[in-house]
């Protein structure tokens, strides 16, 4: 069973500062990582290569320096690493980028299932995946928190909804946007890690991929920023101690009469 | 370009609406107005209540478009994106707004992958821009730091996701009137490769967190499973659910669909009450955008009263039982 897990290199995220007079992000000596989200999809391409063997291929698009997400994935367990990157692709927003990667899963070819996480922490959109679906005409299931069963043509799968559970059943090859009670991702092992140091990546640019350039990139996309904010977060509420007994019966009784005022009660 | 009029997605389970449909139709109302374009909500679904379409109408939009069918009874992406691509390649709709919910974030990228058009996810904030009539789509993004105003400059329709309990129905006005129109089920629409096999709704009644108009959050603080019933005895007595922050999921106090944060779910309730969470800024990202922000916890500094509007400095399990016993006589009285 042959595997593509589709991954993102992100910010940091609990470091992340702003910059309060242009509002962007400020990157310097902030540490790169695979979105946290996409490590439990990780973790289930590794699961169903052990049961059901095959290859796992962990593929992302960005700079050159998102080679290390790929080179951790490997460390993981995975056997590949592709990286989609070209100067021309810089500004693809979500349309594009699927529109990209689904080229390069075409001309990957050879796979049963394409796994990603159920969004990425840093642009928080959770589209990617099911744009590839559609892209690609594959069966898709988001959401997914468990597989019951796999064979070589079809799975069923557990989907997390809001009010519980569902499960689907589908024809292989498909595509599985993944949540985090499906899987514990393992650690990088040390021989994953040397072996991932001896693993040369596989990259495509626009060059390999048979692509419309018009519809890549900035020019490519159909959504532009057209302002960036830093929401100020300070609220300045009402701040009470409840030390004693005294200033704790004030305490709750000033948040009862406060529920009051905003008809919460 | 002769894209008009603004959809709204209602989503139905089991024939019944729900509330987010009316929700957006408030968001669409106002689009509408300032367009001087119709409010249309768009129902697929199967065996849906008459009454709750005039509803629809009632709270806003001025057409219903229903398509109904058995085969609907179940979401399946692939078949309702294919009713939805049919209707937009007909119709020519300007703006469709559809729930940040489960199958809205499913539904969405799929189909504005196939009409080639922008979609975004998550908003906060919608507005026309004035000279070019374009939508102004805000969303927070970067775990909340930033906020990015997004349009669709060329392509249509404009499509945008909206997160539940971001906005209000309108009051129900039963002397508006409107069009209701069904429109045939094309059986070739049929995708029949994903088939729905079971669902099984959760016991847990503290699952659905972003419905809800209150929720009662627990971290770190609460020291144990155990106490979180203090927290589901909050709840009760202030009509909401229960939340969880990663720290309190990692440990088993409670589980994932509780999860507040970045890797979990963001809520947008009237009342957050934030119990012994100090306030990651992972957790933060989840929760910041609450109505109101309550928050108890031992530790002064704890980063979760800057985000407060009412923050009690004390140790909750002398601030909960106390709290309870207060709103229980509220009730009495």
């Amino acid at each position: 069973m042959d595997i593509i897990v589709l991954i993102k290199q992100v910010p940091e995220t609990s470091n992340v500062k702003m910059d309060p007079n242009t509002g962007t992000m400020v990157r310097d000596g902030v540490e790169s990582i695979i979105n946290p989200l996409d490590l439990y999809a990780i973790e289930v391409g590794l699961q169903l290569k052990e049961e059901h063997g095959g290859k796992v291929t962990a593929v992302t698009m960005g700079p050159p320096s998102a080679s290390k997400a790929l080179k951790e994935a490997i460390a993981m367990g995975c056997d590949e690493g592709v990286l989609i990157t070209d100067r021309k692709f810089a500004g693809s927003d979500t349309w594009s980028t699927a529109y990209i990667l689904s080229a390069a899963i075409k001309k990957i070819g050879n796979y049963d299932i394409v796994l990603a996480g159920e969004r990425a922490t840093d642009g928080d959109t959770g589209q990617v995946g099911p744009n590839i679906a559609a892209c690609l005409d594959l069966p898709l299931g988001t959401y997914i928190s468990r597989i019951d069963k796999t064979d070589c043509d079809k799975i069923i799968v557990e989907r997390l909804l809001e009010e519980g559970y569902e499960k689907l059943e589908m024809p292989l090859p498909a595509l599985l946007t993944v949540v985090k009670e499906i899987s514990f991702p393992r650690l990088p092992t040390l021989r994953g890690k040397q072996r991932a140091k001896k693993t040369e990546l596989i990259v495509f640019s626009a060059e390999n991929l048979e692509l419309d350039e018009n519809l890549t990139g900035l020019r490519g996309s159909p959504t532009r920023v057209v302002k960036i904010e830093s929401p100020k977060v300070m609220r300045n509420g009402i701040m009470l101690s409840a030390k004693d007994e005294d200033q704790l019966e004030d305490a709750v009784n000033k948040l009862v009469e406060f529920l009051k005022t905003k008809e919460i009660i | 370009m002769d894209y008009r009029n603004i959809w709204t997605m209602a989503e139905a389970q089991n024939g019944k609406l729900k509330e987010v449909s009316f929700e957006l139709l408030s968001r669409g109302r106002a689009l509408a107005d300032k367009l001087n374009e119709s409010l249309v909500s768009v129902v697929i679904g199967n065996n849906i209540d008459k009454e709750q379409l005039d509803q629809l109408i009632f709270r806003g939009a001025d057409e219903v478009l229903v398509v109904e069918d058995e085969s609907l009874d179940d979401f399946i992406v692939e078949t309702y994106s294919n009713v939805l691509v049919d209707m937009i390649k007909e119709m020519k709709p300007n703006i469709i707004l559809a729930a940040a919910t489960v199958n809205g974030r499913t539904l969405m990228p799929h189909v504005a992958m196939r009409i080639h058009t922008g979609l975004t996810a998550d908003c906060t904030d919608l507005d026309i821009e004035k000279d070019t009539k374009n939508l102004l789509q805000t969303r927070p993004a970067i775990g909340g730091n930033i906020l990015a105003t997004i349009k669709t400059p060329q392509h249509r329709p404009q499509m945008a996701t909206v997160r539940p309990k971001s906005s209000k129905p309108l009051e129900l006005d039963p002397n508006r009137t409107g069009k209701i129109r069904y429109i045939e089920f094309d059986r070739s629409l049929l995708d029949n490769r994903v088939r729905k096999l079971e669902a099984r709704h959760d016991q847990d009644r503290n699952i659905n967190i972003q419905e809800s108009d209150v929720v009662v959050a627990g971290g770190k603080g609460m020291k144990k499973a155990e106490n979180f019933a203090m927290l589901q005895e909050l709840a009760d007595r202030l009509g909401g659910v229960v939340g969880a922050s990663r720290d309190a999921v990692d440990r088993g106090w409670a589980v994932y669909p509780q999860q507040v944060g970045l890797s979990g779910k963001t809520v947008t309730p009237k009342l957050y009450m934030a119990v012994g969470i100090s306030g990651a800024i992972q957790h933060l990202a989840g929760m910041k955008t609450s109505e109101i922000i309550v928050a108890i916890n031992s530790d002064p500094d704890a980063a979760i009263f800057k985000v407060s509007d009412f923050g009690i400095t004390g140790d909750l399990f002398d601030v909960l039982p106390l709290l309870i016993k207060k709103l229980n006589e509220e009730v009495k009285a």
